[in-house]
């Protein structure tokens, strides 16, 4: 190998090694997202939204598969990124990574790769179970591939660096559910922040996650509460400031090494 | 390549031999004078203030078997991992074959393999999985017969399709020195190798290292048991508190600092040391039963038949008589003690 060559096999055998340990716990993998996507199309589309009126010109229930798939697609990119490169610092088995001839860049395509395919996958999968309770419309498939593509990046990104942050479980576990819950649940995920009163509206603008929703609504509807320039916008924003603090990391070596 | 030939297969050997033989990675055969890794400089002062080394220089030879000694906390595992790129250095300068540990990461961590003192596997990944994902990880294409003869000759074909977590202590160990195997390289680090191990694995870890250094492969342990760098190493550095007390081949070192000491069980007890022996260095125990000489190994040839002769002159006889030759442990805690 020279000092430049980009170390393909390795991105290779890091990729593989996640997505094993996808196919390992496959069963719990995407019986938990499915399971837990059919109990909120059963209160909020059926029991809830059958008394429900329109939303945005779609039913309640139409209305709101695709803030469930970000739901879905947040949740598991975080879990996912952030428990692959946490499991090596646990164990100890990061002395092979950090002693190996890859270079950051090929560190987090294969970690932050393997976690945005597995969520990718789980979204799909998410979109065809909520096909079989309601009818979906996709009125840009092609935009909404690669919405959901970006989306996914970005929040394994940010599970990477909460992977590698994190001094324990617990700490692994505090911003998915502390921060990006919360968010996700007052971003819009079950109602259009037009449906708040004018000053919570205003507050909502500030929650990036209103944003992100936002425009995955806008692949489905063709409308969302934002344009979907500026959708774009945020979720790109989120990729450059992931990358940023990834960069940071592994230039200082933050966390990884002493 | 060197390390290949360590796994060829008997048959492999006889055909390939004249064509094959003397075949060495390109690394290994430039400029063999060159020291496959050298050391310049090398500080290390941890977050915490705790200075864990400082000013180490040290050269390792191409294909030499070098122990590094020291007690526990001495800086041996900062050293290898600074070396290997996990701690990253606060001043000097590394080369290995030559490329600068830093500037040249790929060139430099793909000649080096690592096994640490740690049992740090995997849980779930089958033996098989987990030495091939080592190989791709340093950046190696699939080479399934390469890996099969490595895990044979560790004994682990065997398990190769069990879970890592299923094995013992010991055949972990053995999966940890496959997994720095996989990728074929030129400098292989054995960090506390036989702690808490067997035996019989203890033998078949000697004898792997023998072989592998056969093939051109520079090995360097780190150990606090003597026994195993006076069984194994040409070369022996010892580390103390972080800084580097001695680097020396072992035969001279242990001329050098070893001691040999003689003793006469005598016939019968002696009052005192005759006078005329008083040019020995003699020391009487046991009740003036025993005569003891204590002299360096290097004096050995005219030292003994001289004193022998003299007692003889003397009349005093003895019933039986040992040597014993004083072993690296002695010598390191001597040197690690001057030091306290």
């Amino acid at each position: 190998m020279n000092a430049t060559q980009f170390n393909i096999h390795g991105v290779r055998a890091i990729y593989r090694f996640e997505m094993t340990r996808f196919a390992r716990t496959l069963w719990q993998s995407l019986a938990t997202p499915v399971i837990t996507t059919v109990l909120y199309f059963v209160v909020f589309g059926a029991a809830i939204g059958g008394r429900m009126g329109e939303v945005d010109g779609v039913t309640y229930g139409a209305f709101i598969v695709p803030g469930l798939i970000m739901l879905t697609v947040f949740t598991e990119s975080l879990n996912n990124a952030s428990f692959g490169i946490h499991m090596p610092k646990f164990t100890g088995t990061i002395y092979e990574l950090l002693s190996a001839p890859v270079s950051a860049v090929e560190i987090v395509l294969a970690y932050v790769g393997a976690a945005a395919t597995k969520s990718v996958l789980l979204g799909l999968l998410i979109l065809l179970t909520a096909s079989l309770f309601m009818p979906v419309q996709v009125l840009y498939p092609g935009w909404m591939l690669f919405y959901l593509v970006l989306v996914a990046v970005a929040f394994s990104l940010a599970g990477f660096i909460i992977g590698i942050w994190a001094r324990g479980f617990e700490e692994l576990q505090f911003v998915p559910m502390l921060i990006v819950t919360p968010l996700t649940f007052l971003g819009g995920a079950f109602y259009s922040i037009d449906m708040l009163p004018g000053a919570w509206r205003t507050v909502s603008l500030f929650n990036p996650v209103v944003y992100v929703i936002s425009g995955f609504r806008w692949t489905f509807h063709g409308s969302g509460d934002v344009s979907m320039g500026i959708s774009l916008a945020v979720v790109s924003g989120l990729i450059g400031l992931g990358l940023l603090l990834v960069w940071g990391i592994f230039r200082t070596g933050y966390r990884l090494k002493s | 390549m060197a390390l290949r030939d360590a796994f060829r297969s008997k048959e492999d050997r006889v055909s390939e031999q004249g064509a094959l033989s003397g075949v060495r990675v390109p690394e290994a055969s430039a400029g063999d004078t060159q020291p496959v890794i050298s050391v310049r400089g090398l500080d290390k002062i941890y977050g915490s203030g705790l200075r864990a080394l400082s000013g180490i220089d040290l050269e390792i030879r191409r294909g030499e078997i070098f122990a590094l000694l020291g007690p526990n906390g001495a800086g041996k595992t900062t050293l290898i991992s600074i070396v290997c790129g996990i701690v990253n250095p606060s001043a000097g300068r590394i080369l290995v074959g030559g490329h600068d540990i830093i500037r040249e990461y790929r060139i430099t961590r793909s000649m080096v393999g690592l096994v640490p003192q740690e049992l740090h596997t995997d849980m779930f990944e089958t033996v098989w999985d987990t030495v091939r994902f080592s190989r791709g990880l340093f950046g190696l294409a699939p080479d399934a017969a390469y890996l099969e003869r490595v895990l044979r000759d560790l004994s682990l074909w065997d398990k190769r399709n069990e879970e890592i977590m299923t094995l013992s202590g010991g055949m972990k160990r053995r999966v940890l020195i496959a997994k720095a195997l996989a990728h074929e390289p030129a400098v292989l680090f054995l960090d506390e190798p036989t702690a808490g191990v067997d035996v019989e694995l203890r033998r078949d870890m000697w004898a792997l290292v023998r072989r592998l250094r056969d093939t051109g492969v520079t090995v360097i342990l780190t150990t606090h048991y003597i026994e195993e760098a006076e069984e194994m190493a040409e070369r022996v550095g010892v580390i103390h508190k972080g800084k580097l007390i001695l680097v020396e081949d072992k035969q001279a070192l242990m001329a050098k600092l070893g001691k040999k000491q003689l003793t006469l069980h005598l016939q019968s007890p002696l009052p005192g040391i005759p006078a005329t022996l008083a040019g020995w260095d003699l020391t009487l125990n046991n009740d003036g039963s025993e005569l003891e000489l204590t002299f360096g190994a290097d004096e050995e040839q005219a030292c003994i038949p001289a004193l022998l002769r003299s007692m003889g002159e003397l009349g005093i006889e003895f019933r039986d008589l040992n040597t014993r030759q004083s072993s690296l442990e002695e010598i390191f805690v001597n040197l690690v003690s001057e030091r306290k």
